[in-house]
């Protein structure tokens, strides 16, 4: 399609260059001649008239380059030699008595517009959607040119900006009709600029008078403003909903391990942010291993990143459970403060291997931009790849601890050690297997989180207190819980940091969880059971 | 019947090594830097002074922290916090001290000159008065405590939920201390004090006197501990530590003698906060972040817990350790925290002291 549409300007563009002896005459010897009056109404001209053979022409009065004789030949005088404007042939040398055409600054506004207009014509569909959006405010004299590229356009984005323009335009029309016609048009925008466009037609100036004459022009600029101030609220909650569930899906990927851990053995794992960074870190080196190595298929690293990312955390987590945890059982404290320990070497270890700044860890190409709804509202790719991807990860983890030997044995002994023990589950080697599960998801985590954020030493303490906060508010033991505080939390988050601000925003969410833990000291799904401890 | 009971606080062993102590800090120490010549190897020089009344701070945080982990088995990981209100409440104090003399010559801190208030805000107000910010000292850090403390240990929260929760805590609280709109000076919180009651921070007199300060707090701290724990509410404590459940099936309420605990400890890490200002100079929110409270565990863990004392040895052979490795290795200081953490936990549970105890009872075998 878009290459279709990219052929079409193509040959629009191949036509109007064979005509490129056509333009206007009465113009350009105003351009020539005239005063700057006269050449605003020439520029304006030749814009209207969309004829590409105008370009070069206008360019040239932009750079100081167009000079023109008494009679009113133009002559393009440039470094690498002098054309005759009007036929396009080169010169051997100016005529003595051509002098450069000087232009004040209302010229040059006028010329900017006019070759905004032109860039209309653009086969770069992102030049062309910058055009239509700059045209918005133009001046009517544009119209004609806006109307034409709206003909050809095919691309739905900038024939969206284009109609804006063009309802823009008509507003300054004097024909009561038309100017109804533009205000109703451009209730269906769902953009700032457009309403602050519509409010000035209910200014009134120093008389009294409204800048708007007609009553029923007013009113309807009214219902447009009500229209348009509904749909930008609307693109902003969505907004806040969108990026309060990317914000959840990674609290999730940074929280599932965490609370998997805690409700198998009790302990909780400080050292569980240090395994996102290694996951965010071995993304890192998988990119510039195919840097070097691959650099064909360096779009598709992530493909090789995310197993690899899980593969290292998870190995890194069991050497933890098998090397320290194991032998603290029944000292939950004292694992704390271990896993504190080791989290602290980490830390200091990536530095010693990395470096202490931050590294560089870029998008795929198409990861890279994004999809705009609502008018307004920008998704990024990456971030919707992220939450897609958590929901995956949540969907094997789910298959995992419901469909798997592994996953009934870590279920048996979270719901009663002891009894899981006398029927034979193997809780050693499950506790082992669980914890690189665990280890594994923060590791994908970290991947996730270096295709938005910083990779760097300090990368898992900004989640620890945040991801400790899920699993309090979600309960151990079912995934449903931490599901539920992962987004939970995190649309939350999203919609008080507006009105207080994003530190004030966490604060009270951390005051909200200190109550909430009042009323459910469990959790949000606590699994019911006759086990007191202690 | 304190009386009576204050002699028994110790052995004659142990009241000799508290008397040699004092002596140390209240006499042998300052004569050394004060009265000493520079040049005598004798000399002892200010930035001693400063730093062992640095630790001397932390010794009696880790006291404080012993009282609620050793004997309460409440481990706490916002002790920072309570330790940093106090900071804050007597830094008050000393930036209305400054007077006039602040880079901005206006009645009002410099912060607030550079945010261009025009007044005091009201929570600042009484601030001018000593006793004032002397009340604010233990109030501010215990009123929080009990607060928190009450909502927690009503709903039953314990062990390392606890713990987490008191991070979040003082993560919070971190947070709200580095915006600028808070009042306390954002990220760079007080500093350029320049005198407190009327004697110059500067003057080694000065110097001297908050480190004896410091000192003589640290040893009524131990003792007040000390009466606490050998009383019938320190067994009760104990006992909770060791059975929650059960000591509740007997009969006991235990939400008053845990808030007790906590609160109380609160409060000592509040008057520790108060005495390090002074002599550091400064007070910001980094004190508060969840790392420095973490760090006030293990000095209590390598110390040992539950012994009073352990935790004051704790801190000096940290925080001992931690100057001696910023100045010669900065890069392997983590590395050495990090392995303390790990090796206490897994090979010293009983830290210093239980290893010192194990091996005076290998010997009598």
């Amino acid at each position: 399609m878009k290459h279709l549409c990219r052929y079409c300007i193509a040959t629009l563009f191949a036509v109007w260059l064979g005509n490129a002896h056509a333009l206007d005459a009465t113009a350009l010897q105003n351009l020539a001649t005239g005063d700057n009056d006269a050449r605003i109404t020439a520029i304006e001209a030749l814009a209207a008239a969309g004829d590409v053979a105008a370009l070069p022409v206008l360019r040239a009065l932009q750079d100081g380059a167009l000079q023109a004789t008494p009679a009113g030949r133009l002559l393009i005088v440039t470094e690498t030699g002098v054309t005759d404007a009007v036929t396009n042939q080169p010169l051997a040398s100016a005529p003595a008595d051509a002098a450069r055409i000087t232009i004040n600054n209302r010229v040059r506004r006028a010329l900017d517009a006019a070759l905004a207009a032109f860039k209309l014509f653009s086969p770069d569909s992102a030049k062309r959607l910058e055009a239509a959006q700059q045209l918005g405010e133009g001046d009517p004299v544009l119209l004609p040119l806006v109307q034409k590229a709206l003909t050809d356009e095919k691309d739905s984005a900038v024939r969206a900006a284009l109609e804006l323009a063009q309802s823009g335009m008509a507003l300054q029309s004097d024909d009561p009709q038309q100017r109804l016609a533009a205000v109703q048009t451009l209730g269906n925008s769902a953009q700032e600029a457009t309403k602050t466009r519509l409010l000035v037609l209910l200014e009134k100036d120093g008389a009294g008078q409204f800048a708007e004459p007609d009553a029923k022009v007013r009113v309807a600029a009214k219902k447009a403003i009500a229209a348009i101030e509904q749909r930008l609220k609307t693109a902003e909650y969505a907004g806040h909903v969108f990026t309060g569930i990317s914000l959840g899906s990674i609290l999730l990927l940074a929280a599932l391990g965490l609370a998997i851990v805690y409700g198998l053995m009790g302990v909780i794992n400080m050292a569980h942010g240090e395994l996102l960074m290694i996951g965010a870190y071995a993304t890192y080196v998988v990119q510039n291993l195919f840097k070097t190595h691959l650099p064909q298929y360096l779009d598709f690293y992530l493909v090789a990143a995310v197993p690899v990312a899980f593969g290292v955390a998870a190995l890194v987590g069991m050497a933890l459970e098998r090397g320290v945890i194991r032998h603290l059982y029944g000292r939950p404290l004292e694992t704390l403060l271990a896993t504190w320990g080791i989290s602290l070497i980490l830390i200091q270890f990536m530095r010693t291997v990395f470096g202490a700044q931050n590294v560089e860890v870029a998008n795929p190409s198409w990861m890279t931009g994004g999809v705009t709804v609502l008018g307004s509202l920008v998704l990024p790719y990456n971030r919707i790849v992220i939450i897609v991807f958590a929901m995956l990860v949540l969907c094997l983890v789910w298959l995992a601890l419901t469909r798997t030997r592994l996953g009934l044995h870590v279920r048996a002994v979270t719901q009663n050690r002891s009894m899981a023990d006398c029927m034979g589950v193997p809780t050693g080697r499950t506790d082992m297997l669980a914890f690189g599960l665990g280890a594994g998801v923060a590791g994908l985590g970290g991947c996730a989180l270096s295709q938005i954020g910083n990779v760097g030493p300090e990368l898992g303490q900004g989640y620890i207190v945040d991801s400790f906060m899920v699993v309090v508010l979600g309960g151990v033991g079912q995934i449903a819980g931490t599901v539920y505080a992962a987004l939970g939390l995190g649309v939350l988050n999203k919609f008080l940091e507006p009105y207080w601000g994003a530190v004030l925003a966490k604060i009270m969410l951390l005051v909200f969880i200190i109550l909430f833990i009042q009323k459910r000291p469990q959790g949000l799904f606590a699994v019911k059971g006759r086990t007191v401890e202690g | 019947m304190i009386i009576e009971r204050l002699p028994q606080l110790y052995g004659t062993k142990g009241w000799l090594v508290i008397a040699a102590f004092l002596a140390l800090v209240c006499v042998l120490m300052p004569a050394l830097y004060l009265a000493v010549p520079e040049d005598s190897p004798f000399h002892v020089p200010a930035w001693l002074i400063t730093l062992l009344g640095k630790i001397m701070c932390y010794a009696l945080v880790a006291l404080a922290m012993d009282l609620v982990w050793g004997y309460a088995g409440i481990l706490s990981l916002g002790h920072g916090l309570f330790f940093s209100l106090g900071g804050y409440a007597l830094g008050m104090y000393l930036m209305r001290m400054i007077g006039r003399e602040g880079e901005s010559g206006s009645d009002l801190p410099d912060f607030m000159v550079f945010l261009d208030w025009k007044e005091l805000p009201w929570y600042w107000a009484g601030t001018d008065q000593f006793w004032y910010c002397a009340l604010l000292i233990v109030l501010a850090p215990g009123l929080l405590a009990l607060v928190f403390g009450y909502f927690a240990f009503r709903s039953r929260i314990k062990g390392v939920y606890f713990s987490i929760i008191t991070q979040a805590l003082t993560f919070a609280a971190m947070l709200l201390f580095f915006r600028n709109d808070t009042g306390f000076g954002g990220n760079n919180g007080f500093t350029d004090f320049k005198r407190i009651l009327g004697f110059s921070l500067a003057d080694p007199a000065t110097k001297t006197a908050l480190f004896i300060a410091s000192g003589v707090t640290l040893i009524l701290a131990l003792l007040l501990c000390r009466y606490i724990v050998t009383s019938k509410l320190g067994r009760v404590l104990t006992a909770i530590r060791d059975a929650e459940s059960r000591v509740r099936f007997c009969g006991y309420n235990p939400v008053p003698y845990k808030l007790f605990a906590w609160t109380l400890s609160a409060m000592l890490c509040g008057i520790a906060g108060a005495l390090y200002v002074p002599q550091v100079g400064i007070i910001n929110p980094s004190e508060m972040s969840p790392a420095n409270s973490i760090e006030i565990a293990i000095w209590t863990a390598v110390g040992g817990r539950g012994t009073l004392v352990g935790p004051i040895l704790g801190a000096a052979l940290v925080n001992g350790a931690k100057s001696w490795f910023t100045v010669a290795l900065p890069e392997y200081w983590l590395y050495f925290l990090g392995l303390l953490f790990v090796l206490v936990t897994l090979f010293l549970p009983q830290g210093v002291m239980g290893l010192a105890q194990r091996m005076r009872s290998k010997r009598n075998t």
